[in-house]
């Protein structure tokens, strides 16, 4: 599959030019293409008319391309100074470093930013809007021709976002050609000239910021036809299972508050950062929250224990298969008797001879599993199937809320449609799934109610016949609904 | 549709204030409190045993130290890296006995023995930095099983052979027994080499990168460091001063066999982390490292002294060893409560 696909993106100096687009739509990857960590297929990079060919991130500084990611990428043991200038040291006699002239340049750097740090202090102490100021004087020491920011602004509150686009268009008047990747929609009203929008991989628009207005900007990052792909068979909804009571994760999430009931399948939507797995985690307990509560059939659960999650009948499906779901060495059979060891004990309190064969073979049956033996390692099923024995062991323990981060994430097209006629199955058999998804046609083709998520809050809670594209997609990105 | 608002930004939380507990300070400069520790440990010794202080006793305890402190000092360079290198024992214990041989067998002049250990240690040193480097496998496996396949040669070599210190000059040995300035003469060995590396690592490009690559691994690579150069020229230098740290030991012990050295890489990675260092990369000093072999040394020359079951030297450095790195998670844990509160202001 390819992330990206001729796009052409031309920066000019002195303008601030978006590039926008929905979760997964290949900004990440034309980033990495032009900061020189991935080497594109086909195309060229062009800096003042030269073609470049980046062959690591050294070159594409030399070139004069500096990049802020959206998470820091400094190192936590070092100094702010040394962080900033790495490789670039002042050297003093006989080649050693001049931290005295290190420390002072850094320091003019930081106060033409308008920020008070101490050049000495390490980074490990910083907080995320510091982090990100550092690696905005990184960029501003070598004198960047080309600044790329790929969500500069997701982790900084207003004051830090105002300080952040001064600096922006400092750097605009001196010449200095900005691509800026923001969700925050308003934002890119605010700051750039021009937007390019991605969908799919593809450029769809080109043009200025001035003529066009919010509403325009969504509907060029949706505008997609929803398909009927993910037909959600109703299933009858019985009566709560699952209460989610003011839960709170201090810097995470804030007062997330919402019930799953029988039969129902509700989604949490919203961008990647906003805090949707990690309600999981928390509702699952494999994080503590730091108050709330959650529970289950009217029995409150204890905090940060897993066990106890379990115990009371609450499966997790992880959003990364590979690390969290599966065990990728063992064997199909093992990895679908993972949940169920204890009831798999013969009276000698070993696991039985080919009892996890049978559990494994009833539910590869009931859940269609292509496989060629169940003794073989999981590794080498598809990511479909192997997503399935995932669900498997979770089936097995015959939950009554499963909780799917990501349920068809790196799944082809044709096994995706299994899994989601899987999960409204489930649904219909009385299950309470709460589904995270970063797709969007996957949230409003299986949801009976969607739950947005924007910036660790509930920012929106749509009724299946109120979620659209546009209405999630605001929501997500902060906007209020327009009417 | 103009009505579209963001909602409004929340202002940011004051800053959490800045904590400075003794704690805080012990972190700052882990080499000040070693220093603490072992003036402590001094006094008291020396007012329970005054014999402690005597100068031959001092004079044992730095000569002690010589080796270990010279490999704590290579391994540092690796550790920083967010690396390990184990293999150093061995490295020691065949050029101990290449040493011996050249001596014996060849009549090889002192200086070019010198050279010739420190670029035997070195070609060691390459085989595990291109494996690290190159093959990515983790440098605990790699250098777990270099240990024991450069001592394997070094049984196949040696064969039962022992050198001892008849069939070497008498002016090689002698840098163990004699005194410039007052000051025994292989210490300095040391010394000098750990003055070299610290400023290295200390105040040239190339150190600091090796820092960086242990901070962060991935950052290093997008901040444009040649990782793989990098981390390949530490396992270099650590092989090149265990193969000097051999020359030295052949000195000191004049009897060389094939067990030379068995086992003493595990006295420097403890010298490094009780110095210090922390063992995923980052940070730490090779001072540290040094005061944190000295410790060590100093602790086992006091249980002799004080006549203390000899037991307790492993125990007492194995409580040691986990006080360190008890004190650093404890740290890291610290750092990264107070972390999460301070960015709540984001939501």
């Amino acid at each position: 599959m390819r992330a990206s696909r001729n796009v052409s993106i031309a920066l000019r100096s002195g303008e601030v030019r978006a590039l926008a687009g929905e979760n997964g739509a290949g900004k990440s990857t034309i980033v990495r293409m032009l900061a020189g960590v991935q080497r594109p297929d086909e195309g060229d990079v062009l800096v003042d008319g030269e073609v470049k060919a980046f062959h690591g991130p050294a070159d594409a500084r030399d070139a004069g391309v500096a990049v802020i990611y959206q998470e820091p990428t400094l190192f936590p043991d070092l100094s702010i100074a040394e962080n900033v200038m790495m490789g670039r040291h002042p050297l003093g006699s006989g080649r050693r470093i001049d931290f005295k002239a290190l420390n002072r340049t850094v320091k003019e750097l930081l106060d033409r930013l308008g920020v008070k740090l101490d050049p000495e202090q390490p980074v490990k102490g910083l907080s995320i809007a510091d982090q990100q100021i550092v690696e905005i004087a990184k960029a501003l020491s070598f004198d960047a021709r080309v600044l790329i920011m790929d969500e500069p602004t997701a982790a900084l509150s207003g004051h830090e976002v105002d300080r952040l686009f001064n600096v922006v268009r400092t750097l605009k008047e001196r010449g200095a050609a900005v691509l800026f990747i923001s969700h925050r929609l308003d934002e890119i009203f605010t700051i750039c000239d021009t937007v390019t929008v991605l969908r799919d991989g593809e450029v769809t628009h080109d043009g200025r910021t001035a003529e066009m207005d919010t509403d325009e900007l969504v509907r060029r990052m949706v505008g997609r036809e929803l398909s009927n792909l993910f037909p959600k068979v109703d299933a009858e909804i019985g009566e709560s299972v699952l209460q989610v009571e003011r839960l709170t994760r201090e810097g995470v999430f804030v007062d997330i508050s919402f019930e799953v009931r029988r039969g129902e399948i509700v989604a949490l939507a919203g961008l990647v950062g906003a805090g949707r797995s990690e309600v999981a985690r928390a509702i699952f307990g494999i994080d503590k929250p730091d108050a709330g509560t959650v529970t289950v059939d009217g029995r409150t659960l204890k905090p940060g224990s897993p066990t106890g999650a379990m115990k009371a009948g609450i499966g997790l499906v992880p959003e990364d298969r590979r690390q969290q779901g599966l065990v990728m060495e063992l064997s199909i059979e093992r990895n679908m008797g993972l949940t169920r060891l204890q009831a798999l004990r013969n009276k000698l309190g070993v696991i039985g001879m080919g009892s996890e064969a049978k559990l494994a073979s009833d539910w590869a049956t009931k859940l269609q599993l292509k496989y060629h033996k169940l003794s073989d390692p999981v590794g080498f099923l598809s990511g479909g199937n192997q997503q399935k024995v995932v669900l498997g062991k979770w089936l097995a323990t015959s939950p009554k809320v499963l909780i799917i981060d990501e349920p068809t994430r790196g799944i082809d097209v044709g096994t995706k449609a299994e899994v989601h006629r899987l999960m409204s199955e489930l649904a219909g058999q009385g299950l309470a799934v709460l589904m995270i998804s970063s797709e969007l046609p996957e949230v409003l083709g299986m949801a009976d109610r969607v739950l947005v998520m924007h910036e660790g809050r509930i920012a929106r809670e749509l009724s299946r016949e109120e979620a659209d594209e546009e209405n999630v997609v605001r929501a997500a990105t902060g906007q209020v609904a327009a009417a | 549709m103009s009505a579209s608002t963001q909602a409004a930004p929340t202002p940011a939380a004051p800053r959490a204030e800045e904590k400075t507990s003794w704690i805080d300070t012990v972190v700052r400069a882990r080499e000040v409190s070693l220093i603490g520790v072992l003036a402590i440990l001094v006094i008291a010794v020396s007012l329970a045993e005054p014999r402690f202080l005597n100068a031959q006793n001092l004079r044992d305890i730095l000569l002690n130290v010589t080796i270990v402190a010279l490999l704590a000092v290579g391994q540092t360079i690796v550790v920083v890296t967010r690396n390990i290198d184990l293999s150093v024992g061995s490295i020691l214990g065949i050029t101990a006995f290449a040493t011996g041989v050249m001596f014996a067998d060849h009549n090889v002049p002192i200086p070019l023995v010198f050279i010739g250990g420190i670029l035997f240690g070195a070609c060691f040193g390459v085989v595990n930095g291109v494996m690290v480097a190159y093959a990515r496998v983790p440098s605990l496996v790699i250098t777990l099983g270099t240990l024991y396949v450069i001592r394997g040669i070094d049984y196949w070599w040696a064969s039962g052979r022992q050198i001892n210190a008849a069939d070497m000059p008498d002016g090689f040995l002698s840098l163990a027994t004699q005194n410039i300035l007052g000051f025994p003469v292989l210490p300095l060995f040391t010394i000098v080499a750990m003055v070299i590396v610290g400023v290295v690592l200390g105040r040239s490009r190339t150190g600091r990168e090796l820092y960086a690559i242990g901070s962060n691994p991935d950052a290093a690579v997008l901040a444009g460091i040649r990782v793989t150069r990098r981390v390949l020229g530490a396992f270099v230098a650590s092989g090149a001063i265990a193969g000097l740290a051999g020359v030295l030991y052949a000195s000191r012990y004049g009897t060389l066999d094939a067990v030379a050295g068995n086992g003493i890489e595990l006295f420097a990675v403890s010298a490094v982390v009780v110095g210090g260092v922390a063992i995923f990369g980052g940070s730490g000093t090779v001072w540290g490292a040094a005061l944190g072999a000295l410790l060590l040394a100093t602790i086992r020359s006091a249980l002799v002294i004080l006549q203390v079951n000899p037991f307790w030297e492993q125990a007492i450095n194995g409580a040691l060893l986990l006080l360190a790195i008890g004190l650093d998670a404890y740290l890291a844990m610290r750092l990264a409560r107070e972390l999460r509160k301070r960015s709540s202001h984001r939501v």
